[in-house]
């Protein structure tokens, strides 16, 4: 057992369970919690891969904003989570019969796993010897050009998704009129009324 | 390197500037005034990129280190597709606007998601695939629920929002085992490594896409979100789904399975023939007892799809002539039938309930025959040009050796036909009612009805020439 066996065993557990917790866990705010977990031991894993970058990426992105986000959304909104859960547990035989055989299926392929001859040829080839980030770097913006400026597209189209769908516009709020404010002068904006004592206005 | 392989784009990178100025140029108009304009132009636009991929294409050039194939196929679906999209624009727009639902960034989402669709029909990389998936898909899934303040139309597009997310989780698992297998994810490069059969792994990485891909083009058992996601969107949306989005899943799934994984065709063959039975007599089946004519419409193409499945399924090269030539047909057939749709209202309010045609003959009478020969053509009787799509694909079937599904495709054929021949029998036939619809509807509708109607008896004489195309567009994809 050397230490990056060891390593290897600890992170793979923690995901794992870390996984397995984020289902069970009754609290959906665990829930989150477990997930964090699940993502930062992914993250160890790809340390010991060699992809610093991904891993990186995955705390960063994953576990810096991704989770957080769901953790707000989950405190902010007020879903009955127990109700959910009730209307969950009528389809769990079926859910359970189509995992068992999904498992099964699955245990068989990977049982008998092998790669295709000439593997070696056909993988992505190192350029020259920069480290992670600067190769995935040109490789991004060169062989992938088309698909990260399909990703920037699809972006977009998320972008105008969210505004088509949540954006009102209100006409019974006041606005703030910029050019009013700064053409206002006292004059204007006051006017002095001489009230007599015992008369009101 | 890089300026030819933006010039093999050319026409996807128009469209995706077009959509980006519109937007940029539509913001500064007051509250969607420039939609009925933009609808305009980008059907337009659309119509004109038809005609110059079909007329200028030549041979197969495949660009980005063969993440973009550029054949006769890939011409072949791109020009149904905008043609398809195009007409369904124009036909939403009167609707649309009426309804107050005509904003301005739907003609944008629908250009994005027709730029989607191309790149799907044109993937080369299992990447590339799966980009061109995403944008088309996700601009759906906000038109779907355009209509935000009605609960049906939210719920259609939710629904169809976690159900796409759960079937891209499945094509990318089964994406990831394929490349696990293959060491590349690119199309020539799986085809090389199976050239020696299928691993066990293999098998599992196509089951998992197949399963991906009939969702997309909701081939049952996966066709659960159809009828719930058709009845909810505005009618327009709707009838932008029945078409151009069906045609480029089709495309995807043929180029994935010949170009990806042409060597291995007897795997993947009784996939597809097992969707295509469960389909046909799903589709046929379940429209029965339906009241609804969107809901009708959403079955029908369930069974349509199972019919188009069946050319694929026959694995040949005339298989996938037939299912382009079918898929073509269902397209011009499903733009009657949803002008027809659109224009069903009563005091201005859209009707969707079949027993609304009740005695519609008599109301109506050019409407009703145009509308009963689009019926009898989606039911697949002789003379109408639906009848020539089927047996287009029972040939390929049989020729194939698949006899036992050709013998399927026709008990089901027969057994669909019982629920468009209902339609007809209400509008002639039906007991008179104090709920009629009202008469008269827009020239644009009432256009695409008839030419529709004209088209699939016309067309009989020679398909107005699609066949060769169609072939020329197979023999690219299948060698």
């Amino acid at each position: 057992m050397t230490p990056l066996v060891i390593a290897f065993y600890a992170f793979a557990v923690t995901t794992i369970s870390g996984g397995l917790m984020t289902v069970l866990a009754r609290n959906p705010v665990h829930s989150v919690l477990w997930l964090i977990l699940a993502f930062l031991s992914s993250a160890g894993l790809f340390v010991l891969l060699g992809a610093e970058f991904v891993a990186m990426l995955l705390i960063i992105v994953y576990v810096g904003a991704v989770a957080v986000l769901f953790l707000f959304v989950v405190m902010m909104l007020d879903v009955d989570f127990a109700e959910l859960k009730a209307e969950m547990a009528r389809y769990m035989p079926l859910a359970l019969l189509i995992g068992v055989v999904l498992l099964m299926q699955l245990a068989i392929a990977f049982g008998v796993w092998g790669f295709s001859d000439g593997v070696d040829s056909r993988l992505a080839q190192p350029i020259g010897d920069a480290e992670n980030t600067k190769q995935l770097g040109m490789i991004m913006y060169d062989q992938f050009f088309l698909i990260f400026q399909l990703a920037g597209l699809i972006l977009l189209v998320a972008m105008i998704g969210a505004i088509v769908l949540t954006l009102r516009h209100r006409t019974d709020v006041k606005r703030q009129d910029v050019m009013t404010q700064m053409s206002r002068d006292p004059a204007k904006a006051m006017e002095l009324k001489d009230v007599k004592p015992g008369q009101g206005l | 390197m890089l300026s030819q392989d933006l010039n093999t784009i050319l026409p996807e990178i128009i469209l995706s500037l077009f959509a980006m100025g519109a937007m940029l140029g539509a913001v500064y108009t007051v509250k969607d005034k420039a939609a009925t304009l933009l609808v305009w132009i980008t059907s337009g636009l659309f119509v004109a990129l038809a005609f110059w991929i079909g007329t200028t294409g030549e041979g197969t050039t495949t660009a980005f280190s063969g993440m973009f194939v550029d054949d006769a196929f890939s011409r072949f679906a791109k020009v149904t597709i905008l043609l398809a999209a195009a007409a369904v624009l124009i036909m939403s727009q009167e609707y649309m606007a009426k309804r107050d639902l005509l904003r301005f960034e739907y003609p944008i989402l629908v250009a994005l998601s027709v730029v989607g669709m191309m790149m799907m029909v044109s993937a080369g990389d299992l990447m590339s695939l799966y980009m061109g998936l995403e944008l088309q898909s996700l601009a759906l899934y906000v038109v779907a629920s355009l209509r935000r303040d009605s609960v049906k139309s939210t719920e259609a597009g939710l629904k169809y929002f976690v159900l796409g997310a759960l079937s891209s989780g499945l094509l990318l698992y089964g994406a990831s085992l394929t490349y696990g297998f293959a060491g590349t994810t690119s199309f020539s490069g799986i085809i090389e490594a199976t050239s020696d059969g299928v691993s066990l792994g293999l098998l599992f990485g196509l089951v998992f896409m197949s399963a991906g891909f009939a969702f997309k083009v909701s081939a049952a058992p996966f066709h659960m979100w159809t009828p719930d996601v058709y009845e909810g969107s505005p009618t327009p949306v709707t009838a932008f789904f029945a078409t151009a989005p069906k045609v480029a899943a089709m495309g995807l799934f043929a180029r994935v399975m010949h170009d990806a994984f042409g060597n291995s065709v007897s795997d993947w063959q009784q996939i597809v023939a097992f969707l295509s039975v469960v389909s046909m007599f799903l589709g046929a089946i379940a429209a029965i007892g339906q009241t609804d004519i969107k809901r009708l419409m959403a079955y029908s193409s369930i069974a349509h799809m199972g019919f188009a499945l069946m050319g694929l399924a026959s694995g040949t090269a005339f298989g996938v002539q037939a299912m382009l030539v079918y898929l073509a047909i269902y397209v011009a057939m499903n733009i009657g039938t949803f002008a027809f749709i659109l224009s069903m209202q009563k005091d201005g309010v859209p009707v969707t309930s079949i027993a609304s045609l009740n005695m519609y003959s008599k109301r109506e009478p050019l409407k009703a025959l145009a509308m009963l020969i689009l019926l009898f053509s989606l039911a697949g009787v002789p003379p109408m040009l639906g009848f020539f799509g089927k047996f287009y694909v029972l040939q390929a079937a049989y020729e194939a050796g698949l006899a036992w599904l050709a013998v399927a495709g026709v008990v089901a054929s027969v057994i669909g036909a019982f629920y468009y021949l209902r339609i007809v029998f209400f509008m002639y036939f039906g007991s008179e009612q104090d709920e009629q619809l009202d008469t008269g509807s827009s020239p644009v509708l009432w256009g695409f009805l008839v030419a529709s109607a004209a088209v699939m008896v016309i067309g009989v004489i020679n398909l107005f020439g699609v066949e060769p195309l169609a072939e020329a567009a197979s023999l690219a994809l299948v060698n």
